[in-house]
């Protein structure tokens, strides 16, 4: 049982006169990033980069948020799992990422109480299952994430659980984008990403766009919605008329979400986040509010964060930017693979390196 | 992480409501929705329900697509 328009933004007709659209109105070379790492994968499986003309080059930047999370919290994570009397939940694709020394899963596979849970409020009724256990969940994510694991700990506090924390490390996108459009890569438009904007809502991105005045288009997931957000990039860079434009509206409305935001703004509050293969970038992050720091993984077992080298040789921080595509690195295929993944981008099946492995022949 | 397919509630209580994705039954809390009711379509992030889907919005989006589909269809049916 589907939606009676959903067919619609899979209509082969519709998708070869956008194709047609573009290919007509495109004329110098352009480098679009798509920011969303669902994006990276709907882009590779529905075969659209092989439809564009050769003037347009899909980047894919740093949205899978699994990829951007730095190795020193991947390996908090590990150091997590091996606290006596603790259980550790997370989302399913977090667990194989390499730290420095070990994994989720091989601490699982040692005895460590690792759980992938569906939704964060799994985890606070393994909480309360559990109540001789501390349950830990790792929140790694963008603002999409980030609301339902406040909704968690607000959950966790209605119900008066002293063993449930969460570990902060979300991220968010707008001032990502501006340390992008800062650095040394040259981008003619973003593709922003969906479901961010349907929490943020377009009106977020005003402050980047005004600043930077570089082409900027929100899309949804579908072949129609991708290409139909390609097009007005194309549009928008043909004419010289850059514009903070919207090609999801079904979706994504000017102010966003504003229950789920003020949940998201009620536990967290923005803080300096460290991105791999970026760096620090100021108020990129979001943290637990005092109000809530029972529920603060990090006062509650004490962790430091420890800078760590990342894995020799692993070129996803050049991947994540857009300054490498994955062909370019030299581990992959020869050592990285999906089956025994160097960096975390060849992890997640967000990851560029993944969407790569798995649709992109390049022999 | 994303699903991008809308559900369609089938069922709420308490908050919570369960779901229809492509035929599939879940549960999904309506905590971060501001208002919804049995019949919406919804995008469901991680458990959450976390936006009603505007089907007007999504059928004009559409009928603009088809009409410039067509135009080019007919332009180069002219020149043929
Ligand atoms: S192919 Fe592997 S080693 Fe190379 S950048 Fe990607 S994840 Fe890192």
């Amino acid at each position: 049982m589907t939606l009676k328009h959903s067919d619609a933004f899979h209509d082969p007709q519709i998708a070869r006169h956008l194709v047609e659209r573009i290919t007509r109105a495109s004329r110098r070379p352009i480098r679009f990033m798509e920011v969303c790492g669902t994006h990276t994968v709907s882009i590779f499986r529905s075969g659209i980069r092989s439809l564009l003309p050769e003037t347009i080059a899909l980047i894919s930047g740093p949205g899978c948020p699994v990829c951007v999370t730095a190795q020193k919290e991947i390996d908090a994570f590990i150091a997590l799992a091996r606290e006596p009397e603790t259980i550790v939940a997370t989302f399913g694709d977090l667990i194989r990422v390499p730290g420095s020394g070990s994994s989720l899963q091989r601490e699982k596979a040692d005895g460590a109480d690792v759980r992938i849970v569906y939704s964060t409020f799994d985890a606070v009724n393994l909480a309360r299952e559990n109540p001789d256990k501390r349950v830990v969940f790792l929140g790694v994510g963008f603002e999409t994430t980030a609301p339902t694991v406040a909704a968690a700990i607000l959950a966790a506090h209605q119900q008066k659980l002293d063993n449930f924390s969460v570990v902060s490390a979300h991220k968010t996108v707008p001032p990502a984008l501006e340390a992008l459009a800062d650095g040394e890569i040259n981008i003619d438009g973003f593709l922003l990403p969906g479901h961010v904007s349907v929490i943020i809502g377009l009106d977020a991105y005003r402050p980047f766009f005004e600043t930077h005045r570089v082409p900027c288009v929100v899309a949804g997931f579908e072949p129609a919605d991708l290409l139909q957000g390609i097009a007005m990039l194309v549009d928008q860079v043909e004419s010289g008329q850059p514009a903070l434009e919207n090609a999801y509206p079904r979706a994504v409305s000017a102010a966003g979400n504003p229950k789920a935001m003020a949940v998201m703004n009620d536990v967290f509050e923005m803080a300096d986040a460290d991105w791999r293969g970026i760096g620090t970038i100021p108020d990129s992050g979001l943290a637990i509010r005092e109000a809530y720091a029972a529920f603060d993984a990090v006062k509650v077992f004490n962790i430091q964060l420890k800078p760590t080298p990342e894995p020799k040789g692993c070129a996803c921080g050049e991947v994540l930017t857009g300054l490498k595509i994955p062909p370019q690195c030299p581990l992959y295929k020869t050592v990285c693979n999906p089956m025994a993944p160097v960096g975390p981008c060849m992890v997640s099946s967000e990851g560029t390196c993944a969407a790569y492995f798995r649709y992109h022949d390049d022999a | 992480m994303c699903l991008a397919i809308p559900s369609k509630i089938t069922h709420i209580e308490n908050e919570m409501a369960t779901i229809d994705v492509d035929g599939v039954k879940r549960s999904a809390s309506l905590m971060l929705l501001e208002d919804s009711a049995v019949g919406d379509y919804v995008i469901v992030h991680a458990g959450f329900a976390i936006k009603k889907l505007d089907e007007d919005s999504a059928m004009e989006t559409i009928r603009l697509l088809k009409e410039a589909a067509a135009f080019v269809d007919n332009l180069d049916a002219g020149k043929g």
